[in-house]
């Protein structure tokens, strides 16, 4: 269990080579040098008091609470600004500076309503804290002009701003700016009128340029920023550190608990990948975890177009395994298959591969970066030797030239996208690649020295072009392609990259990109010192999706970004464990640590281990598994946690293959879209009701910790578990910690990990193993997986899918802050006040054109389909090119892409279809139809009726 | 799956190799179906290659016909 209110040292650790040595109150202390006097004090037991000052911001003396004597000096000095010296010999707790102290505390108090918003103790109350540990019970002088009846600004939707118990420490402004980085809030006027303002003075927090981050209401000392959850309920109690459930960030956060409600979830300052910031999402967006869209019972129904029946577990489970048993007796194994759930626990996804693999007798296996990062895996491993990240997120503290392609980090990853723009703000050069005009290009203290505002579907030209200028202008790093790559295969890439074709003059005219901007951003990245790649979905979801991946990995290694501190190739995952669940063997073609299912003694130590033969064969990927159903050659699917019907292009094709299929099994949290295709419905547990873990995008295990119980009564694994015992396969962990093992003793770069390990590093990034014990920060250092790195050749293709004068328009689509994938979780939350339908972002020349006007309803059509939303007209846009996102079912924006996809990994080409956009007065004929069903299932599912009830109500 | 679509991305896989020698093309077209595409797919392009077989880039159309062929045989 975590402490609620860990220790803190007041002012931030300072690394330095050099220490220095001071007494204090008569011990003596030996601290780096740069340490304030108030952090060297606390390392020795000496807790000054305090209240502006916090080891999570840089010191700001402004409480005047912290006064120290020391020798030799004038006056009392703010110990949390002073920095201690060799010899210097402090005072903390002196007569006068105690009676300084208690004066300070008691004018604070004349301007405060003097008790807790929790109504007990002193809650998160600073100030009330130190009135009671310095004595003052109350204030002696009179309480004359305040602010007490100052209104409360209530407009988050997850904490309120008092203003009568501000003390004006800053703390909240310095969380915004130093920690966050987004400059939201300020002191507005002066002496008495100072007060924190978010935004400008016509804002509230709801208005302003404020992210909802938390870092602010985390930061304040007096509960004048306080969650709302924390007002209602009272201060939490307990502690339980986990893991969030959202992006592939991985924040390890505080789940804080009053009895056995959770009251907060806190950003926990100990977290590898976070050091204690969070967003939106994490912090506060947990409450679709008790929403009452929740199923909480086991459904069942014999066709899709009957209503659901509530039953028990056991009839269930039998159900669906007398479904499945019947399918692959009568058609054999191959018509069988499952999907894991990035969402889910490494090891929940390691059941599921295990239930395809050696229960089902397939390897019909997939997942959902099938439609995301598939192509980082095949792209990564033929260059590097695996399918992984570079780095850990703190590497790029050591970047001086960051080139962010085809990532939204502070929409999509927003908690390292606050660690980046620290590095920014520290002086790191910024290289941006992407048709939008993403936040990192301009936002405050924030620019890119170059934006490639590129024309979607070039990125493979455009990175050519880039190592086509390193090579060309003799700026490649000669001795690392010598010593730590493939020489021959060098000479054939670098005869390729320099040929004239992929020249920047000669690409200009396909990207759209200025030659001399590109041989710019070419050569900064070559010769500003350490070079870190970050990518994102841009970059994987194209018909080159995986060639791409190729010549990032190429430009790396060309001009020796690998291998080292402030460097690297790092793809930035979208969910939570999507590199767990590729790390556990979802791929149809991979068995667990991406080992080809065709080597024999790899598939031998997982028959021993599982007592089975296994397939030889690659199986089927998401969309073979969907094409072979709507010819009848596919029947059952087993699907935990994933919503394909809404995640996957082509939807209307996605339906057919469902509808084709005799069982489809689906394990969820909701009824989702895929929901409506289903004959079992088996209820899923929130990350809060179980034990596992989650793997993030830097290769980190980090703990999944049981808080509470599922509502149906069973965790995922434990599902899955019941499902292979019906079906007579004998699979009986006790706990998510022998699955675990299981894994290490199976997969080499797993070797080392337990959970005990686990807990007592706090995470473990992999390889963990014999030569690794504690894990690995940085890969490929001295050599690369595989030996020698290697170039491959990168032939820009142009996708097939082009815009012509009926789809003159170019759709790219894409994620927002509040949002997080279908939405499944977040629109069953408060988010839903920033962002509550997925909206047309179109530029101002093509929104004229077409008499498009700011939040009209438009028609977005393809030649696959047509959706109808709102429009925003955004010159973040370049002109011929629109964006939307897909967190709404409502929308069903991937009725209008493509099923185009990349060339070695299907990963869907999503960033490109050919649309026209025109006003409409009316939804699509599509979103009438699924509105429909949409709502004749949930009906049909709240009645609980029966089969017969229905149809009979049905008939009359 | 319609052939169309099989045959565009077996077409896909064959323009990215292109740019390899010819031997080095065909091995990693090949490859690469073994590898990556289940025994049912692969059979159906080397069904297709059979059949009419129309529209296959020369590599895809290659590594078809070895699919289909005994082992040893070009």
């Amino acid at each position: 269990m975590a402490a609620i209110r860990p220790i803190d040292y007041g002012t931030p650790e300072r690394t330095a080579e050099a220490s220095v040595s001071l007494e204090i109150d008569g011990q003596a202390v030996t601290v780096p040098e740069g340490t304030s006097v108030m952090r060297a004090a606390m390392t020795a037991g000496v807790d000054i008091p305090r209240l502006c000052a916090t080891d999570s911001l840089e010191p700001f003396g402004s409480c005047r609470l912290c006064l120290v004597e020391i020798e030799g000096r004038r006056g009392y000095p703010a110990s949390c600004t002073t920095p201690v010296e060799d010899g210097m010999v402090v005072r903390t707790a002196g007569d006068t500076v105690r009676r300084l102290r208690r004066n300070v505390v008691e004018l604070y108090l004349t301007d405060h309503p003097g008790t807790s918003v929790t109504g007990e103790g002193h809650g998160d109350d600073e100030l009330l804290a130190m009135a009671a540990r310095l004595g003052v019970e109350a204030s002696r002088y009179p309480s004359a002009r305040n602010h007490q009846t100052a209104a409360v600004d209530d407009s988050n939707p997850y904490f309120r701003f008092d203003p009568s118990r501000c003390i004006v420490c800053s703390r909240c402004v310095r969380a915004c700016n130093e920690i966050q980085g987004t400059f939201a809030l300020t002191v507005d006027g002066h002496g008495f009128a100072s007060m924190i303002s978010a935004g400008t003075g016509e804002d509230d927090f709801l208005s302003s340029e404020c992210v909802s981050c938390g870092a602010c209401v985390q930061a304040c000392p007096t509960e004048a920023l306080e969650e709302k959850t924390v007002i209602e309920a009272g201060a939490p109690e307990r502690a339980v550190v986990t893991t969030c459930a959202y992006c592939g960030v991985g924040c390890s956060f505080q789940a804080e608990l009053r009895g056995d409600r959770i009251v907060r979830m806190v950003p926990y300052r100990h977290g590898q990948a976070n050091h204690g910031h969070s967003c939106v999402k994490g912090r506060f967006a947990w409450g679709y975890t008790n929403h009452p869209d929740r199923i909480t019972r086991p459904m069942i129904r014999e066709r899709i177009t009957d209503a659901w029946r509530e039953v028990s577990w056991d009839e269930a489970i039998g159900f669906a395994a007398e479904r499945l048993n019947g399918l692959r007796e009568r058609h054999g194994p191959g018509v069988l298959g499952a999907i894991t759930s990035s969402r889910c626990t490494n090891e929940e996804t390691f059941l599921v591969q295990k239930l395809a693999r050696a229960v089902f007798g397939t390897n019909n296996v997939d997942t959902c970066a099938r439609v995301c990062h598939s192509p980082t895996g095949y792209g990564l491993k033929n260059t590097f030797g695996t399918s992984a990240g570079t780095q850990d997120f703190d590497s790029v503290q050591s970047a001086d030239v960051v080139l962010v392609i085809g990532a939204n980090p502070t929409d999509a990853h927003p908690v390292f996208a606050s660690q980046l723009k620290r590095r920014l703000r520290a002086g790191a050069r910024l290289i941006v690649v992407d048709p939008r005009a993403i936040d990192l290009v301009r936002s405050p203290h924030v620019a890119a020295d170059y934006h490639l505002q590129l024309r979607p579907g070039t990125n493979v030209a455009l990175v050519n072009a880039l190592a086509h200028t390193v090579i060309a202008e003799g700026l490649e790093d000669a001795g690392f392609i010598r010593t730590r790559c493939e020489t021959d295969e060098y000479a054939a890439w670098r005869e390729f990259i320099l040929r004239p074709e992929n020249a920047p003059e000669a690409v200009e005219a396909v990207t759209g990109v200025p030659a001399a901007t590109l041989r710019a951003a070419a050569r900064l990245y070559a010769t500003g010192g350490n070079a870190a790649i970050y990518y994102g979905l841009g970059v994987t979801e194209h018909s080159q999706g995986s060639t791409m991946v190729m010549g990032m990995a190429n430009l790396a290694m060309a001009t020796g970004n690998i291998g080292r501190e402030g460097v690297g190739v790092n793809p930035l995952r979208g969910q939570n464990n999507v590199q767990g669940s590729c790390d556990m063997g979802s791929f149809p073609h991979e068995l667990p640590g991406y080992r080809h299912i065709a080597d024999e003694g790899v598939r031998g130590i997982f028959e021993r281990e599982w007592g089975v033969t296994l397939d030889t064969e690659p199986g089927m990927r998401i969309p073979n598994m969907i094409d072979a159903a709507t010819g009848g050659a596919f029947k059952g699917l087993y699907i935990q946690g994933e919503d394909i019907l809404q995640s996957d292009p082509n939807v209307r094709h996605i339906a057919a293959g469902l509808e084709g299929m005799e069982c489809v099994i689906i394990q969820d949290l909701f009824l989702n879209e895929t929901a409506r295709y289903a004959h079992v419905f088996l209820p899923g547990s929130t990350f809060l009701e179980k034990d596992g873990t989650f793997t993030n995008a830097e290769r980190r295990i980090n703990r999944v910790r049981k808080i509470s119980e599922a509502p149906a009564g069973m965790a995922d694994w434990e599902i899955t578990q019941a499902l292979a015992q019906a079906l007579g396969y004998p699979m009986h962990y006790r706990h998510p910690g022998e699955i675990m093992d299981e894994i290490a003793r199976t997969t080499p770069t797993f070797a080392g990990v337990s959970f005990e390990k686990i807990d007592e590093l706090g995470s473990i990034q992999w390889p963990c193993n014999e030569a690794h014990p504690e894990g690995t920060r940085v890969m490929h250092v001295g050599e690369f997986v595989r030996g020698l790195g290697r170039f491959l050749l990168t032939p820009y293709v142009a996708t097939d899918e082009r815009a012509n004068r009926r789809f003159p328009l170019l759709l790219t689509t894409g994620r927002i802050l509040s949002q997080y994938n279908v939405g499944t979780q977040t629109r069953r939350t408060d988010n839903r006040v920033w962002h509550d339908e997925d909206i047309l972002e179109i530029h101002p020349e093509d929104a004229e054109t077409r008499g498009i006007r700011e939040g009209m309803r438009v028609r977005l059509a393809s030649r696959i389909g047509e959706t109808t939303l709102h429009a925003h007209i955004s010159p973040r846009m370049m002109p011929g090119v629109v964006y939307t996102t897909f967190h709404f079912p409502e929308t069903a924006t991937n009725v209008v892409t493509t099923e185009f996809s990349d060339w070695a990994t299907e990963c869907p080409e999503y960033k490109v279809t050919a649309v026209e956009v025109a006003p409409s007065h009316t939804l699509s004929e599509w979103q009438y139809s699924q509105a429909q069903a949409r709502e004749r299932q949930q009906r049909v599912t709240h009645e609980e009726s029966t089969t017969e009830e229905v149809t009979a109500r049905e008939r009359a | 799956m319609d052939d169309a679509k099989m045959v565009h991305q077996a077409n896909q896989i064959a323009a990215y190799f292109e740019a390899y020698p010819q031997a080095r093309a065909r091995e990693g077209v090949l490859d690469h179906l073994h590898k990556f595409w289940p025994p049912d797919k692969r059979a159906r392009l080397a069904a297709y290659l059979a059949g009419n077989g129309g529209g296959l880039h020369p590599l895809a159309a290659w590594a078809a016909a070895q699919l289909e062929a005994p082992a040893g045989q070009d």
